[in-house]
């Protein structure tokens, strides 16, 4: 199987069902980039990581749509195309953007389907960049899908790998409500085996990363290779866990979590958010409320401090939570109970 | 002006129904059976209507919080609209939606919106689906001077001349934006040129008048439906209620309604004007006024009458269920 780029799954994925479907169409910021330029070169940015590359000249600039920097509009725009009849994935270059796009997101594509009594259909992807780790600094390494995930109407997808990152956004894509798309961007590079064709992942399944028995560890995005580092030092030690990356926030596959826990007992939860009203906190409140009567320990949850992401080099490293803070959580838990 | 007897009646229709949709809400709002916030459109009847008569339901219109305007003369159902006006289950959007969010995508009709400028963008896409299809239809969106002043605004004037897709702009100033007149509100008065600026042609129409409007967006789809981008139609006009119902408009000077009534309407206009020139004749548009009366009387009596939606209603039509 080939071996590529989370970056290059997400790339093959558009090319796919570009060329499947007519009605998906890509716009944004610099999606082909170029336009107006006095190179003339067309695709001089492919998006800024590189995700849309090349699709402009397969498809054209009828369906690669560059726009000005205007985010209200890039999201509304997408909920118009939607609602006539497409299938457009808008992209917000860095999470960060949403606040400016706030409005088109949760009181308009959001609302749609109910507010309108069942009628409408808004299949509609919005992709984006997010996470801390490349000293991007405060408004463009934010983690925001908590409050995504909070908005009903909203679908959520955090994919951590080539492979899932993939036969996610071909399910978004052909899902016919509004779906936010978070790529990590330094996950972009994370290299993984991915097959050639077409292969579609539901929403609201998780994947069971790895099997143990003494705990169970739940993570997104980035956070689960960091945990899978944390669990090679814990397995020296004698200690497995249960891995478990939800893939989506909403849905959320509840049920893997509360069986895994109803074996491990214990359960430590990592979000690179910051803690209050975290998918976290979520996950963690959860299982208070479904799976007490199983937990041998007090839940821990790893997340990122409750401030701003930090520049420096150093205060970022020690803002971001990693492979440390994880191994510790899972000790903790068993050193509880 | 290609107008022939059929279309004058059904334009004067259209005008005279939205007219008495909103006089009788206006009326049923004080007896407190009816829920939340309602906006209404009496008075710039000739604007929805001068611009929908040329559009089909293949055409999309994004309309306002003032939305019922707009639905009527793209089709809505009137009785459909009242319903969910009064929160019926079998209303419009079965009673989740209210007055400020009556959507009929059938219709092409994109949904009133209870967010200020939120329309224009939602448009901008469906024109982008419009350019694609090919098949020459356009998108509109309707705007006040209030919503004007929105930043969302301008970045669909812009991004539509960017991407020369055929989405007409019309702007409603009607005098004001909620309570605050637009003679303070609206930086450069003349919204027109604001919009000029964007290299858009702007067509000027008297908002009180259904033939100027009507000759105005004739030109605005001459442009639009031809491949030329994006075109505006620029109406002045004014609303005859209140921001809301309940409003007690205190920002309006003494006399200042009753004297737009007296001198201005534009149903007395449209019927001055096609009774003098012979073209329809008085008792023909009294028959209409009086149908119409029977018919918003009848969507009245039927809405009060008709079931609200059970509880259980609440956790239908969700995306994803918990």
């Amino acid at each position: 199987m080939p071996v590529i780029t989370l970056r290059e799954a997400l790339n093959e994925a558009l090319h796919l069902e570009m060329a499947r479907d007519p009605r998906v169409i890509v716009l944004g910021e610099d999606v082909s980039g170029g336009a107006g330029g006095t190179s003339g070169q067309r695709d001089a940015a492919g998006g800024i990581f590189g995700v849309t590359k090349g699709l402009i000249h397969k498809f054209g600039d009828g369906r690669v749509i560059d726009t000005p920097i205007s985010e209200s509009c890039i999201i509304g725009a997408a909920n118009g195309a939607a609602l006539a009849g497409l299938r457009p994935v808008a992209e917000l270059m860095f999470a960060d953007f949403v606040g400016v796009a706030m409005d088109q997101i949760f009181n308009q594509a959001a609302k749609f389907r109910y507010m309108f009594g069942g009628k409408a259909r808004t299949p509609l992807v919005i992709r984006m960049s997010f996470g801390a780790g490349m000293n991007c600094a405060a408004q463009h390494s934010q983690t925001i899908y908590p409050f995504m995930t909070a908005v009903p109407g909203l679908k959520v997808v955090v994919p951590s790998n080539p492979y899932d990152a993939k036969g996610l956004l071909l399910t978004a894509i052909r899902d016919d409500d509004p779906v936010v798309f978070f790529e990590h961007k330094a996950l972009y590079s994370r290299k993984g085996e991915v097959p050639e064709g077409d292969y579609a992942i539901p929403f609201g399944e998780a994947a069971l990363v790895r099997e143990g028995e003494h705990a169970t560890i739940v993570a997104l995005g980035r956070m689960v290779p960091f945990a899978e580092k944390a669990l090679e030092k814990l397995n020296a030690d004698g200690i497995t866990c249960d891995l478990i990356d939800p893939r989506t926030t909403s849905p959320l596959d509840e049920e893997t979590i509360l069986e895994s826990v109803s074996n491990t007992g214990r359960l430590v939860v990592v979000d690179e958010s910051p803690p209050r009203c975290s998918v976290a906190s979520d996950i963690a409140a959860i299982v208070a409320q479904k799976g007490f009567r199983d937990l041998k320990a007090p839940i821990q949850i790893v997340t990122a401090p409750h401030t701003p992401v930090p520049f420096a080099r150093e205060l970022e490293r020690a803002y971001v939570p990693g492979p440390a803070q994880i191994e510790a959580a899972v000790r903790k838990v068993l050193a509880d109970g | 002006m290609q107008l022939n007897r059929d279309a004058l009646l059904q334009a004067y229709r259209r005008m005279r129904t939205i007219r008495e949709f909103e006089e009788r809400l206006h009326i049923e709002n004080r007896t407190g059976e009816i829920a939340g916030f309602t906006h209404l459109y009496a008075g710039q009847e000739a604007v929805a209507v001068g611009v929908c008569e040329h559009l089909t339901d293949k055409d999309w219109i994004a309309s306002t919080h003032r939305g019922h305007g707009h639905c009527i003369a793209k089709g809505c159902d009137v009785g459909g609209m009242m319903k969910e006006i009064y929160g019926r289950a079998d209303g419009l959007c079965k009673g989740k939606g209210g007055s400020m969010h009556i959507a009929d995508l059938d219709k092409g009709m994109l949904g009133a919106n209870a967010i200020v400028g939120g329309g224009p963008p939602i448009a901008v896409g469906a024109a982008i689906a419009a350019k694609l299809a090919g098949e020459g239809h356009v998108a509109v969106s309707f705007t006040g001077d209030g919503g004007s002043n929105q930043g969302t605004v301008l970045e669909a004037l812009n991004m539509a001349a960017v991407l020369k897709v055929p989405k007409i702009f019309v702007f409603e100033n009607n005098g004001y934006s909620e309570h605050t007149g637009a003679a303070y509100a609206l930086a450069g008065q003349d919204l027109g040129r604001r919009v000029e600026g964007f290299g858009i042609p702007v067509f000027r129409a008297d908002g009180f008048d259904f033939f100027s409007v009507y000759e105005a967006m004739r030109q605005a789809l001459e442009v639009s439906r031809t491949g030329g981008g994006p075109a505006a139609v620029y109406a002045t006009c004014t609303r005859y209620f209140g921001h809301f119902e309940g409003d007690p408009q205190n920002y309006r000077a003494k006399g200042e309604v009753e004297k737009f009534r007296e001198e201005s309407d534009c149903l007395k206009g449209f019927r001055a004007r096609v009774t003098e020139a012979g073209l329809i004749d008085a008792a023909t548009l009294d028959a209409i006024d009086a149908e119409v009366l029977g018919e918003i009387d009848a969507a009245t009596v039927a809405a009060k009458s008709a079931a609200p939606p059970v509880p259980a209603d609440v956790l239908t039509d969700v995306y994803i269920s918990y």
